[in-house]
């Protein structure tokens, strides 16, 4: 159960090793290991303050680690700045927490963005892509529409369409359910499902919908602490009794982990 | 004693955390202006979004430009008329009302009234944008965002400020002629010849160097507070608060540095 498990045998499409990142006095991520397989849904549950936020900006390039090494589809990112990182940056899409939709754009303008931005296709090869990948997302219809005049799920959907729209290798969702009621949670995670098996991605996925979110899981790491606490399948990891995990599930947090959470706030 | 020794090392800790951050931050500010004037000329170029912030920040502020320079300009007049008919100067009235407009309160009031206008807009826009990941989607797209966001409305600033003082200047020269001339009786072919004779060139460039540069520092503090908002409630409006309070007094200090080496 390492969470560096399947070293030596065909490279992952995300390999973490010994990362640490400090902010000011406080160490959010100590030392974290982890593999994410090609073709599969790793997911990463801890607890509030655990660094999974953290950890996710790592993936997606948005912060440098003090330490430790990154890489991504065979390619080490921990030391590369800037320009450098675009090409590894355009194997992946990204779907926000909230969304991060350009409210000031339509579904249709949202979507295209990163082709219109990034490529040069024609007009009419744009759309098509958006119209192919909207349908993917079950979103038929609603181009002319502005994100705030959908529901929560819907733009999620959009957000989903858009982080798709470049064919990525690899999909990073950060808290992909949180503000969805039950049977929207559902929903996308179907969705999520269903489309990382259409388009043969690699999947990382940080989420507090426990135990739900195990369904779509292929793998499941813990974190706790800044560190990877518990890491391989589902069945595995439930196996394993640990207490932190067990605590997790059943929604309580340790003493501790409360008094480190009122030191940081 | 260890105690005072403790709390004096403390106090100095602190001066020196003090100093460090407010380097570091005039560091980062600066830095940021670079990097938006250097994506200004790297490719892909941003013409379609420079173009649609000159309507922005340019063609949206016009009424309220226009209406300042009017009342401004009618003011100098009423001012004017009153103050030189003591010298038995009101043939003056248009050299005075010209002069005044071109080299000091054109750009100054052009500069207030469009950081009021659209300078908080930019603040808010891109402290909206921080707070709900929009700027981080940009990088993760492998988008620049300075070069998508900040570029274009620096160019637009630079474009737009000019036109606009110039359109101010028009304007206030036209709403001192209808109060001073034809409210106040001041004498009508003293005041357009006053302006022919004594407005030089020199005052106009004057004017339109200061609204340049007024253009850029606007733009880069409006864009660098809202850019850097802080992702909470307060976070936009302090920024908006801030990037009007800073442009404005920035725009005042740098006139009085600009007229002192333009004189």
């Amino acid at each position: 159960m390492s969470p560096t498990g399947s070293e030596g045998s065909e490279p992952n499409a995300i390999e973490v090793r010994n990362l640490y990142k400090r902010f000011g006095r406080q160490q959010v991520l100590n030392g974290v290991n982890l593999d994410c397989p090609h073709g599969a849904i790793t997911t990463i549950v801890g607890p509030s303050g655990c660094g999974k936020t953290v950890l996710l900006r790592h993936l997606n390039l948005l912060l440098h680690p003090d330490s430790g090494r990154i890489v991504i589809d065979g390619v080490d990112v921990s030391r590369m700045h800037g320009h450098a990182l675009d090409p590894v940056r355009e194997k992946f899409g990204m779907l926000f927490q909230g969304n991060a939709l350009f409210d000031s754009m339509t579904v249709f303008e949202n979507v295209a963005f990163p082709l219109i931005e990034k490529t040069r296709l024609s007009a009419a090869q744009i759309e098509k892509a958006v119209h192919e990948t909207l349908d993917a997302v079950s979103l038929e219809g609603m181009d002319n529409k502005y994100p705030s005049e959908l529901s929560g799920g819907m733009q999620k959907r959009v957000a989903l369409a858009r982080a798709l729209i470049r064919r990525p290798k690899i999909l990073i969702l950060d808290e992909p359910t949180t503000g969805l009621d039950p049977a929207r949670t559902g929903a996308i995670h179907d969705l999520v499902r269903r489309t990382q098996q259409k388009f043969g991605l690699s999947a990382v996925l940080v989420s507090h919908d426990v135990p739900k979110v195990f369904e779509i899981s292929d793998r499941l790491a813990l974190m706790h602490e800044g560190k990877i606490r518990l890491y391989g399948t589902v069945e595995q990891v439930r196996g394993a009794n640990d207490e932190v995990f067990e605590h997790f599930l059943a929604g309580r947090t340790s003493t501790d982990e409360e008094d480190a959470l009122a030191k940081r706030a | 004693m260890k105690q005072v020794d403790r709390t004096a090392a403390e106090g100095i800790e602190s001066l020196g955390a003090a100093v460090i951050t407010a380097v570091e931050s005039l560091g980062a500010f600066v830095t940021f202006l670079g990097a938006a004037i250097f994506y200004i000329f790297a490719p892909p170029y941003k013409l379609r979004l420079a173009i649609y912030q000159i309507r922005e920040i340019g063609a949206d502020s016009m009424f309220l430009i226009v209406l300042i320079a009017a009342s401004i300009g009618a003011v100098l007049g009423l001012q004017g008329v009153k103050t030189l008919t003591r010298f038995g100067a009101t043939g003056s009235l248009g050299s005075v009302v010209s002069l005044t407009l071109v080299r000091e309160l054109g750009p100054v009031m052009a500069a207030l009234m469009v950081t009021a206008r659209a300078g908080s807009a930019m603040a808010a826009e891109l402290g909206s944008m921080q707070a709900t990941e929009q700027i981080d989607a940009l990088t993760v797209m492998a988008i620049n965002p300075v070069q998508y966001l900040v570029s274009p409305r620096i160019v637009a600033g630079v474009v737009s400020f000019p036109l606009l003082t110039s359109v101010f200047d028009v304007i206030g020269i036209m709403g001192g002629y209808v109060v001073g001339v034809g409210l106040m009786g001041a004498p009508s072919s003293s005041y357009f010849n006053g302006i022919a004779y004594n407005l030089v060139w020199h005052d106009i460039s004057t004017g339109l160097w200061k609204a340049l540069v007024f253009g850029i520092v606007v733009t880069w503090v409006c864009c660098y507070k809202g850019y850097n908002a802080e992702r909470m409630a307060t976070g936009i409006s302090r920024a908006t608060t801030e990037a009007v309070v800073v442009s404005s007094v920035l725009i005042i200090l740098w006139d009085y540095f600009l007229t002192s080496i333009l004189l």
